[in-house]
């Protein structure tokens, strides 16, 4: 039977895991530990329901229901000075939990302190969009649509932002592979030429690494050397002796070198 | 669709058939004052801007799923394609990301070093930003200038890293290199030079211009309700009255020891903006005359002793067994992180450069997104276009200094 690979997931993994290998953890600590990010936790958790918290990397980090988000930054603008967002996006788990991540970044001008709202969201389900209160999230929820998947609701112009308007699939989910699907090595063929002339282009190959056993207009093979654009294939392939420089065949130990007089 | 004939050429880029007689145009991808692959469709009344629409895609390559593919180290030069401008800065943002995560810092020397080719980097990015504005709106002969100046910081940049654009000077845990004899020698040369110039070649030919101040004053004008509420940062927020300077407010690297100025306007305009950036070449050049005699006082150690994440120096993988076994695991394996989550921002020449990596334990980072400041800056434009001459257009979008490396990434 052959090997079962897991589709959730089809980004590179690693290839050897020492079973001893104990993965520790970044440093983190109670929000109660800092007088300003506890404060404004307090203002916080009287508006919404927390879910957890806590500074991880001096950052404040805090676990809401994702459908407080609305209500949970208008609170940290309007009462705790989180004046500017700085990003949001998500984070895709759907393999692992069968959730998204959905995070907001969150700027305190005046403190200069930072704090992350995370909350999970199902598949599917959408999230109330902050453009009302962050004209920023215009284009971070439109990338976050387009990369993941997840509507915003009540967003001003919900489009594809960074891929095709046109194009079928989420290119940031994991089960999306990095040299693109099935969809998309036809993309270019299919708006240039038409499906028709899928058969006389092919598919396109988007994988860089990749090298034509017999091309000859872009590789040669040390050995089978062959004039540029040649036609080649298995029986025509002729090996070519390849000539050393004599220098690199003098028996140093019989004491045959000799010295060059002159520079060549 | 047009019906084209002699008497009525085809414009593929026109469209005269609406009802409400406006007009709507296709600025770029191919426009050369696009800054690269910006598309903007401008809906225009008259000479008047109605609605502007950027399009934005055309450079997209991925690198945020690349970074889910790629080991710590393997992604770094990656970061050189973002603002390829100052690649420096992207470089060192994400290193700084990934030490943070680590939890480990770089050496004082490295310290120094980085935080002279950061400001190396700003002047570079500036120089670009002051030679493409002015070209944009009419001022030929400072591009020429600018360029020059801009050329011989690039040699610096070459005799450092041995690269013109794409750097990847910085490493994860310090720099890779030391510097070479005379650089300092000709970094003080090189800023003296800039000094002069600055004055008497972009001061003079700027600075009370008329025709300059007629296409900038007034032109691009933008609330700091607007700035904050679009996430602008650098000198588009800076420009808007706001003086928020990451280096400043949150200090990295060697920043809180230094004495700088962070430069505000409140004239919200596009000349409120180029003054900002003159007046920030003049600091960079002065943090960079504060660095050099701190480059002498500090000990030879260029990378970070974490023999876990970092390999050693070549001394030792050449000759401690040990030494090469780990230099083995992570130039194979890569290094795994602590598991958790880190957002780091740093003030790039155009803006809050910041990367917040997701780490899972594993030698891939489980997500990682970049906040480019020019994504938020291209987002704006839909905004502030609105109501303004087809004229200024350009010189908007000057203003903002998008880089395209990093708007579409």
């Amino acid at each position: 039977m052959r090997k079962y690979v897991p589709k959730g997931n089809v980004q590179k993994q690693s290839y050897y895991t020492d079973r001893f290998h104990v993965v520790p953890t970044t440093p983190r600590t109670e929000v109660a530990s800092d007088a300003i990010y506890a404060e404004q936790l307090e203002k916080l958790s009287a508006k919404v329901e927390v879910l957890s918290s806590r500074i991880e990397l001096e950052c404040m980090v805090v676990e809401i229901n994702h459908a407080d988000n609305f209500q949970a930054i208008e609170t940290l603008k309007e009462e705790c000075g989180y004046a500017m967002l700085s990003e949001m996006s998500a984070v895709d788990y759907l393999a692992k939990d069968g959730n998204f991540e959905i995070f907001y970044q969150m700027l305190n001008l005046k403190e200069a302190k930072r704090m992350r709202l995370v909350m999970r969201i199902e598949q599917g389900l959408a999230i109330e969009s902050v453009v009302p209160l962050f004209k920023l999230a215009n284009f971070a929820e439109r990338e976050m649509f387009d990369m993941f998947g997840i509507v915003a609701n009540n967003h001003p112009f919900m489009k594809r932002i960074l891929m095709p308007e046109d194009w079928e699939g989420n290119p940031l989910l994991k089960t999306y592979p990095l040299h693109g699907d099935e969809f998309a090595s036809w993309y270019e063929v299919d708006k240039i030429f038409g499906k028709d002339a899928r058969e006389a282009i092919g598919p396109e190959n988007r994988d860089e690494a990749k090298i034509e056993r017999y091309d000859s207009k872009r590789f040669s093979r040390v050995g089978y050397e062959v004039p540029f654009g040649a036609e080649l294939n298995a029986e025509n392939e002729t090996k070519t002796e390849i000539e050393y420089s004599k220098t690199f065949l003098v028996d140093y130990t019989k004491g045959e070198t000799k010295q060059l007089k002159e520079r060549k | 669709m047009q019906q084209s004939n002699k008497l009525s050429p085809f414009f593929e880029n026109l469209n005269f058939d609406r009802e409400d007689n406006t007009m709507v145009i296709n600025f770029g991808p191919q426009h050369p004052s696009a800054h690269g692959q910006l598309r903007l469709v401008l809906e225009l009344d008259g000479e008047q801007v109605v609605k502007a629409y950027p399009d934005i895609g055309y450079l997209h390559r991925g690198i945020e799923k690349m970074a889910e593919n790629m080991t710590y180290n393997e992604f770094l030069p990656t970061t050189d394609r973002l603002d390829y401008i100052a690649s420096t800065s992207n470089n060192y943002a994400y290193a700084l990301a990934v030490e943070k995560l680590l939890g480990i810092e770089a050496p004082r020397r490295a310290q120094v070093i980085r935080t002279m080719l950061l400001e190396l980097n700003r002047l570079i990015s500036h120089l670009f930003f002051i030679a493409t504005h002015a070209l944009d709106v009419g001022a030929m002969s400072v591009f020429l200038y600018a360029f020059r100046e801009r050329e011989f910081a690039m040699d610096l940049m070459e005799d450092y890293c041995g690269a013109r654009l794409t750097h990847s000077a910085v490493r994860i845990g310090g720099v890779p290199l030391d510097i070479p004899s005379d650089w300092l020698a000709n970094m003080e040369k090189f800023c003296a030079n800039l000094e002069y110039e600055l004055e008497h070649t972009y001061n003079a030919l700027l600075e009370e211009n008329r025709i300059w101040k007629m296409r900038l004053e007034n032109v691009g004008v933008l609330s700091p309700e607007d700035a904050l509420s679009w996430g602008c940062s650098g000198p588009m927020l800076r420009g808007s009255g706001i003086a928020y300077d990451i280096r400043k407010e949150e200090p990295y690297e060697l920043y809180g020891e230094l004495d700088f100025d962070i430069p505000v306007s409140d004239l919200n305009d596009s000349y409120g903006r180029y003054r900002l950036y003159m007046a920030e070449m003049t600091e960079s050049i002065k943090i960079i005359r504060q660095l050099m005699p701190m480059y002498a006082k500090t000990e030879p150690q260029l990378m970070a002793h974490a023999p876990q994440y970092i390999s050693a120096p070549k001394e030792e993988i050449m000759t401690q067994n040990y030494a090469l076994m780990q230099h083995f695991v992570l130039v194979t394996q890569g290094m795994r992180p602590p598991k958790g989550e880190v957002y780091v921002p740093t003030e790039s020449p155009k803006g809050e450069l910041g990367f917040y990596i997701k780490s899972e334990g594993e030698p891939y980072a489980y997500r990682l997104k970049c906040r480019a400041p020019s994504f938020f800056h291209t987002g704006l434009l839909q905004e502030i276009l609105v109501g303004t001459y087809i004229a200024d257009v350009v010189t908007i979008i000057g203003s903002t200094n998008i880089v395209f490396g990093e708007v579409d990434r």
